[in-house]
């Protein structure tokens, strides 16, 4: 399946790929195995269904909106590079990477990255702000129901409260970052090195 | 009850103990040691009497009988002074903040050794191995065993056995021949020492001792992965080290000439062979304590003590055998923890729990005591500077070189490499003690010359490593900022993200198509939950297994009762404002809410994230483990309601420290949950998009097995109906997630456990709305009785919730087979795409 992958894909582009995300070139050929094979409508693009065909992710209590954080805003399909481009998100981060490139722009898998993926999984409307209904539906998705509303909505504002610096009732994402401080980095993480 | 049958014990020790160290002292122990037990003028004056009054005639009213009692009396005596000496000591707060305990102990067995010295001009009480091998060391590994931390250990063996077995065979060899090397260069005088001589001496030293190391490091809180891989080592190893001393032992005896090939192969079998079978014992009488506590019912009182019994024996029937004696205690420890504390009263576990601290840390005493005193003899100090130095730097320059370079290879192999600063701590962590003292002793004089030496050197580096290691590792671990146990306070928001973190890295592990999941586990848990759960508990308390209640959970209540009373007593505003959540908090507290705390700490301690006790379970003091004091009462308020309902994600904390041990952390009821509410949301999206398409047919047949299957699992529906809380403690009992695993994976992916085929007509009526369209259906789908008690009461609330959904064609992945690639994968590792996956196959085309 590699050879297959990797004579699909073209030398240049897995360069380019390598460059903007980091990842290895076995990597990237392996990713991009799985990444066809996921491919049902084999035409280099993956839906929002080719997602949801993987089982696990309907266990996933933040299964849909991990797929759609794979989407660019208003599209619908995503293709390889796009794919890339998001798990570059957890790759560990590399401390010798940043130093090399200091002018460059932060890779994706800086710890801010990591961050402000989270943070997006939250903010539903891209206003860089995490508002209390928004952060509602997350603690919704990710608690038992048997939670009443009452007691989640005292969770949401003791959480904004904790964490709501300048008094707006919404998190933004400097507050996000601030609050988050101790999030173990490599909890963010996914080892890709089993790919290569 | 359960001390009287452990006194046995004691007792018998105690004859032993003195048995050993009376043919040393002779006829001159009992006034001398009566001189320094300030009994010596009574007793010999009293002796004498005795010895009148025999002759004499006539009943005499009170006769001193001191060769009755003599034996038993010494041992309680010693026990007696250990333990003051440990009341002592543990009263000066301010000193053992800086030095350690154990250090405080020998230092507080020299001064006795000197009154004894003092008194007898000769050493009349050492630590013979004998007392230690057979009373003293037992009981503390047993506890170590007992108490075990069983996942977070076996998801670290592989490390911790890297560390056991060829760091020890490494510190051995490399001390052994560095040694010879020296004396061959002529840094050590005169010594009458063989390379094989040398090389028995280096595999006495090599091993790390449970007993310091314990008692070192819970003083100290290091983060639980470095206290596993230092304490799992010192535990392993100690077995290693044992066969590694006999197979040298067994060397020198031979003399080395008759070393031939074949020896040295029967040597290298006979290191797996006594390696393996120790474990195997212990393994065995695991089980047999597991079983005979599945009938103890109507002898609770003495229940606790077929623990100590049998796991005694274990040890014993293991060195019987010329096996791994601690290998067996430990593992016989491991094996049975879980079920003992499933089939047993809650007060026997209670119990053995206490009892099993008692005599690990009063033995533990007793053995710093005696290190201490075992130093001031005159006859085993023979001073060889070049040795004893040489021994020293060896021994800590090796370990440092062996730890370094282990982890290094592993770190290649682990999701979270074992940092630098961790690395230090485990080199410097490699604490010396009793086990290296009483082997030493142990060595035969006759063959080697330099016994005493080797002795004098031995205790040496004990003292070097627990003394002076053990007061530099607490300032040691500051300095290097080592990742400490303790949980720094968490706001509800990083809580919120790092769940977020976790689920969603499960999530790009599956888009990625990540194979981590370790095939042999999963097939275990399975075992395990229907065969060894099934053999070994009793029916009653597996029903019931995960919602044992253990004094974390008194301590826990005696918490909310406190906070509520201090809310109701200050009459703070939040707490009316938040009374709602109070007064579910409160009514919770009576049956469920704290179960996953308790859960965790008793079962599987600091498994979770959000565990509140960071100190690892395998500390000896009990005190260590009691809750932490009440917070802030909305905030705990708020915390504990998240903490409760936070679904775990799949991938359990523990496991990111290692890549081959990736688990299904799902309870199944969450997974139910989840995937309800997931194929709720595709369904209204695809249903909103295609108006009209026929829902589905074929759930219905799947049913009957789904039930079968059901039955054997061991949990009921019923149960998994009625508790919630249970579901939640069970998967933090370490032996989680085996029943879903066991539901869905003989199906692969086609059991539904959430669709029951025969309902009571009432069930009918409660189905969510958002299926009520497919009841139209002449199948009649109707969810069970847990699917209906967990799904969402508030539909709407749900409906709000939905995720974004852009694309119309979302349930097209309904109508197909998983991707061949998931689907291999799913068969051996996953679960596969849970139950109600509404419109299989034929449901949409």
């Amino acid at each position: 399946m590699g050879s297959r992958a990797s004579r699909l894909l073209r030398e240049e582009e897995i360069e380019e790929i390598k460059k903007e995300t980091g990842f290895s070139h076995s990597q990237i050929t392996r990713l991009y195995s799985r990444f066809t094979s996921l491919d049902k409508g084999e035409n280099g693009t993956l839906s929002r269904e080719d997602f949801q065909r993987i089982p696990e992710l309907a266990i996933n209590p933040l299964g849909d909106r991990i797929i759609n954080a794979f989407f660019p805003e208003g599209e619908d399909q995503v293709n390889f590079r796009g794919f890339m481009r998001t798990l570059a998100h957890f790759r560990p981060i590399e401390d010798n990477e940043k130093n090399k490139n200091p002018s460059a722009t932060e890779p994706l898998n800086s710890r801010t990255n990591k961050l402000l993926f989270a943070f997006r999984l939250y903010d539903l409307d891209r206003d860089d702000k995490i508002s209390r209904d928004e952060l509602l539906q997350v603690l919704r998705m990710m608690v038992g129901v048997n939670i009443s509303d009452e007691q989640l909505g005292s969770i949401a504002d003791r959480t904004i409260q904790e964490a709501d610096t300048n008094g707006d009732s919404c998190i933004s994402f400097n507050e996000f970052i601030k609050a988050s401080f101790v999030v173990n980095i490599h909890i963010c993480t996914v080892v890709f090195s089993f790919l290569s | 009850m359960l001390r009287c049958g452990y006194a046995l014990f004691w007792l018998l020790g105690s004859v032993l103990l003195i048995c050993v160290v009376s043919p040393v002292k002779g006829e001159a122990v009992v006034t001398h040691e009566g001189s320094h037990l300030k009994l010596s003028k009574s007793s010999h004056s009293n002796e004498s009497q005795h010895g009148h009054s025999s002759n004499t005639t006539g009943i005499p009213i009170i006769s001193f009988k001191w060769h009755h009692v003599e034996t038993p009396y010494l041992v309680a005596f010693w026990v007696l002074v250990s333990f003051l000496g440990k009341l002592v000591i543990e009263a000066n707060h301010h000193v053992t903040s800086v030095i350690p305990e154990s250090a405080l102990l020998i230092c507080f067995g020299f001064i006795l050794g000197g009154m004894i010295w003092g008194a007898d001009k000769v050493q009349t009480f050492t630590l013979t191995p004998t007392v230690f091998f057979y009373f003293l060391l037992p009981q503390v590994i047993l506890d170590a065993g007992y108490h075990m931390p069983n996942k977070l250990f076996f998801t670290n063996l592989g490390g911790i056995l890297v560390h056991a077995v060829i760091g020890t065979c490494w510190n051995a060899a490399s001390l052994g021949l560095s040694l010879w090397g020296c004396q061959m260069g002529g840094a050590m005088g005169d010594l009458d020492i063989g390379l094989l001589q040398y090389l028995l001496f280096g595999s006495l030293m090599a091993a790390v001792d449970p007993v310091a190391v314990i008692a070192v490091f819970e003083q100290v809180h290091v983060n639980d992965v470095l206290f596993i891989m230092v304490f799992g080592e010192s535990l392993l190893n100690d077995g290693v080290t044992v066969v590694l001393f006999n197979v040298f032992d067994a060397f020198v005896s031979l003399g080395g000439p008759k070393i031939d090939a074949a020896e040295i192969i029967k040597g290298i079998v006979s290191f797996f062979v006594v390696a393996f079978g120790g474990s195997l014992v212990g393994l065995v009488f695991g089980l047999l304590i597991s079983l005979l506590t599945r009938c103890t019912k109507n002898i609770q009182i003495i229940e606790p003590g077929f623990i100590f019994v049998l796991g005694y024996l274990s040890y014993l029937t293991a060195e019987m055998l010329s096996l791994s004696a601690i290998l067996s205690i430990v593992f016989c420890g491991m094996c049975c923890q879980k079920y003992v504390r499933a089939n047993m009263d809650e007060n026997s576990v209670q119990t053995v729990r206490y009892a099993m601290k008692a005599f690990a840390n009063g033995s533990e005493t007793i053995i710093f005591v005696f290190l201490g005193i075992s130093a001031i003899d005159k006859v085993i100090w023979v001073w060889n500077t070049g040795f004893i130095l040489l021994t020293l730097l060896f021994v800590l320059v090796y370990r440092f070189i062996g730890v370094f370079f282990l982890t290094w290879i592993l770190n290649r192999f682990r999701l979270v490499p074992l940092e630098f600063v961790d690395q230090v701590i485990m080199s410097y962590g490699g604490l010396r003690g009793a086990v290296a003292y009483g082997l030493a002793v142990m060595l035969d004089e006759n063959k080697i010359k330099e016994k005493n030496l080797m002795v004098c050197t031995t205790l040496i580096v004990v003292y070097f490593t627990v003394i002076l290691q053990g007061i530099t590792m607490k300032p040691l671990v500051m300095w290097l900022k080592v990742k400490r146990a303790a949980v720094t306070e968490v706001s509800l928001l990083e809580k919120l993200t790092n769940k977020m973190f976790n689920h969603t890295l499960v999530a790009i592990e599956d888009i990625s198509g990540q194979i981590g999941h370790n095939y042999m586990r999963s097939k275990w848990k399975y075992f395990e939950e229907n065969w060894m759960s099934w053999i070994l508990m009793k029916p009653s308390a597996r029903k019931k297994q995960d919602q044992l209640f253990d004094v974390f959970h008194q301590l826990n209540l005696k918490d909310a009762m406190e906070y509520v009373t201090e809310g109701e007593r200050r009459g703070s505003l939040e707490f009316v404002r938040n009374e709602n959540s109070i007064i579910d908090f409160k009514k919770k507290s009576e049956s469920e809410s704290f179960d996953i705390n308790n859960a965790n700490m008793s079962n599987d301690h600091g498994a979770m994230s959000n565990t509140r006790d960071p100190i690892p379970s395998v500390s000896l003091e009990m005190h260590e483990q009691t809750m932490k004091a009440v917070r802030e009462a909305e905030a705990i308020n708020a915390h504990h309601l998240l903490d409760q309902h936070l679904y775990k994600s799949r991938k359990q904390h523990r496991h990111r420290f290692s890549r081959s041990h990736f688990d299904i952390n799902r309870d199944e009821k969450e997974v139910q949950e989840i995937f309800q509410r997931t194929m709720r949301n595709r369904l209204e999206s695809f249903t909103s998009a295609k108006m009209g398409v026929k829902p589905p047919k074929t759930i219905v047949k799947h049913t009957q097995k789904e039930q079968q299957q059901k039955m054997p699992n061991g949990k009921s529906m019923d149960k998994a109906k009625t508790s919630y809380s249970g579901s939640e403690g069970d998967s933090a009992s370490g032996y989680d997630q085996s029943y879903m695993r066991a539901t869905y994976r003989a199906g692969a992916g086609i059991e539904n456990p959430a669709f029951m085929p025969d309902l009571d007509p009432m069930d009918l009526l409660q189905i969510p709305p958002w299926l009520a369209e497919s009841e139209l259906d002449s199948s009649m789908v109707a969810l069970s009785h847990r699917a209906q008690v967990d799904l969402p009461r508030t539909p709407s609330n749900l409906r709000r919730l939905a995720p974004l959904r852009i694309s119309t064609r979302s349930t097209d992945s309904f109508t197909l087979e998983n991707i061949p690639d998931t689907q291999q994968m799913d068969s051996d590792q996953l679960p596969p795409p849970p139950p109600p996956r509404p419109p299989r196959d034929d449901g949409y085309v």
